[in-house]
């Protein structure tokens, strides 16, 4: 019989050949007739318009928490309660009314990294708005411009975009945000009379769960769950984790990512309207 | 009844209906896309069509093909632009009102009209270390549990078709990263050895630098050309991606290490000093980069 050692022979190199004429019209030339711009036109759309609204929210520093109008609602933009707009919560504040900088500012700098260095986000901003490339088939914006800023690609070898690598770090600080935000939904349920449910009640416990389901399809989640593994069958608490995470969270990762993204901002804006009193929020039970 | 966009042009009534194939003619020296016009045939893929023509109007092209059943990965071009194997392309899914332009790979060099040199994947090839199983059981015998093999499975369907290096950018668009990144088929490769539960080698510093899996800017087109339906990017890149985390990127991990004294694989840089394989390929420039209609 043979030895398995004995077939794996390492192979020699041969050259490796760069250059040559490449077949086709001009790079800038569009051969694809398809309606190819509409994803990436559309992923550009839905994050400026995130970013033009989380914007105004971050900076609104009030109306952030629901107290005045006997609702424990706290706006996600906003949690944890760190000042004294939120005074009354179930939780905090931790600085007294001399703080006037929006606490949003400090909050939103984590799920912003936790997002930004997302392997689903960095697809969806390189083609978006680098243009690296466009959508597929394509030629990229650095390659159109011969003697631009961007004819050298170096893709995520070199600063910034080698933090990229930090992933996992923003999931630690994800799964304690989404462990808040799950507080905040569980708060929802406590009224003056008592336990009770409203459409807040709803939409916060939504925004926990769609959290949840983001953070822990995360692909840095999936290789810390087990990926990280070369024989998972011989752990089997993380083997179950692992396919759990693979089969049932990491596919769906681009849909949770955006449902995630639309209804925090739609949470913030419902206790908005709550605080302002512009929405009587509905009791349900 | 209302014409369809899929319905093949009858160019007039009572006509049989044609479909006009825009293919490119040419070679290092030069070419252009060219009109053939050919009767059309339910049921057809673009490679039967591209077989009549040569059949009918044009003996002298050339087009590699070999199973005609999406099984070599050999047929590999660009339908309107899309990086497609020929023979798993239906007619019917393109429209037809227009000619449908036929264009070799276009990330390497045209040897002659639909036939591209892929050389540079082979020299590649070789440059990733092999499979190297540590010692076998008492009994003489290798053993995995079957869910370590399923794992790994994806990968193994991979045809070499070279779809998914021909899209992606990192080569695509830059010719200069060819001698120092690797691409996604042999990410999956990699991937697939590194999955292996009798494998023994770390090819994680390997892939971050001569391989150059930084370069990689997970834009998912290589999955989305796939005709085997691999998850490249999702099973196979980013799981790479963490794993060089681990290994340079990640303090904590480092740190862990050291702590607990954790015995490491053997560096594929280490275990194969010697080996022609971990030597650097000699790098040829052919010909300036260029593009024919630059």
């Amino acid at each position: 019989m043979t030895a398995v050692g004995q077939t794996t022979r390492a192979p020699e190199p041969v050259p490796l050949r760069i250059g040559g004429v490449r077949a086709g019209p001009g790079r800038t030339v569009v051969l694809r007739r398809d309606r190819w711009w509409m994803q990436p036109a559309a992923t550009a759309a839905g994050l400026l318009a995130f970013v033009a609204y989380s914007t105004w929210a971050a900076f609104r520093n009030g109306n952030y928490y629901a107290g005045g109008v006997g609702r424990d609602y706290l706006s996600p933009f906003y949690s944890p309660c760190l000042t004294h707009n939120c005074h009354g919560y179930v939780w905090g504040p931790i600085t007294g009314s001399w703080w006037e900088v929006s606490p949003a500012l400090l909050i939103l700098i984590f799920p912003l990294g936790f997002r930004l260095t997302c392997y689903y986000y960095r697809k969806a901003y390189y083609r978006s708005f680098w243009l690296a490339p466009p959508t597929c088939g394509i030629a990229d914006a650095g390659s159109t411009n011969p003697g631009g800023p961007r004819a050298r690609y170096t893709g995520e070898t070199r600063f910034p975009l080698v933090l990229q690598n930090l992933h996992r770090y923003f999931f630690y600080v994800a799964v304690l945000f989404a462990g808040i935000l799950t507080w905040d939904a569980i708060a929802a349920f406590r009224f003056a009379d008592g336990v009770g449910v409203a459409v807040g009640t709803l939409v916060l416990t939504v925004n926990a769960v769609l959290i949840w389901a983001y953070t822990l399809g995360c692909h840095a989640c999936r290789h810390l769950c087990g990926g990280n593994q070369r024989a998972l069958s011989q752990a089997p608490v993380r083997r179950w984790f692992w396919r759990n995470v693979s089969g049932r969270l990491n596919p769906h990762h681009q849909l949770f990512a955006w449902l995630s993204l639309f209804w925090i901002g739609f949470t913030d804006f419902y206790i908005w309207l709550v605080a302002t009193g512009t929405v009587h929020d509905p009791r349900i039970f | 009844m209302t014409p369809h966009a899929d319905t093949p042009t009858t160019g007039g009534t009572g006509a049989p209906p044609t479909v006009t194939l825009a293919i490119w003619r040419g070679d290092a020296g030069g070419g252009a896309f060219r009109d053939y016009t050919v009767r059309a045939i339910e049921g057809e893929v673009v490679l039967d069509v591209v077989h009549r023509i040569q059949a009918e109007l044009a003996g002298d092209l050339a087009v590699r093909w070999n199973c005609k059943a999406g099984k070599c990965g050999s047929c590999s071009a660009e339908v309107n632009g899309k990086p497609r194997l020929m023979c798993m392309t239906r007619m019917s899914t393109l429209d037809t009102t227009a000619p449908i332009t036929i264009s070799p790979m276009r990330a390497f060099p045209v040897m002659r009209d639909l036939v591209t040199d892929v050389s540079y994947n082979f020299a590649v090839a070789r440059r990733i270390p092999p499979f190297a199983p540590g010692p076998p059981t008492g009994d003489g015998t290798y053993r995995m549990a079957q869910f370590d093999v399923d794992r790994a499975q994806e990968f193994h369907k991979c045809i070499e078709c070279f779809l998914c290096q021909n899209v992606c950018h990192v080569i695509r668009d830059h010719e200069e990263n060819k001698p120092r990144y690797a691409g996604p088929r042999f990410f999956v490769r990699v991937a697939s050895l590194e999955m292996h539960p009798l494998d023994t080698l770390d090819r994680r510093q390997l892939l971050r630098t001569e391989l150059g899996l930084g370069l990689c800017n997970i834009t998912k087109c290589c999955t989305e050309v796939c005709p085997e339906h691999i998850h490249i990017t999702d099973n196979a890149i980013i799981p790479l991606k963490e794993r060089v985390v681990d290994a340079a990127y990640d303090p904590v991990a480092w740190l862990g290490r050291k702590i607990l004294r954790r015995a490491r694989p053997t560096p594929a840089a280490e275990a194969a000093a010697s080996s022609p394989a971990q030597q650097h390929n000699e790098v040829i420039v052919t010909d300036p980069p260029a593009v024919s209609g630059d």
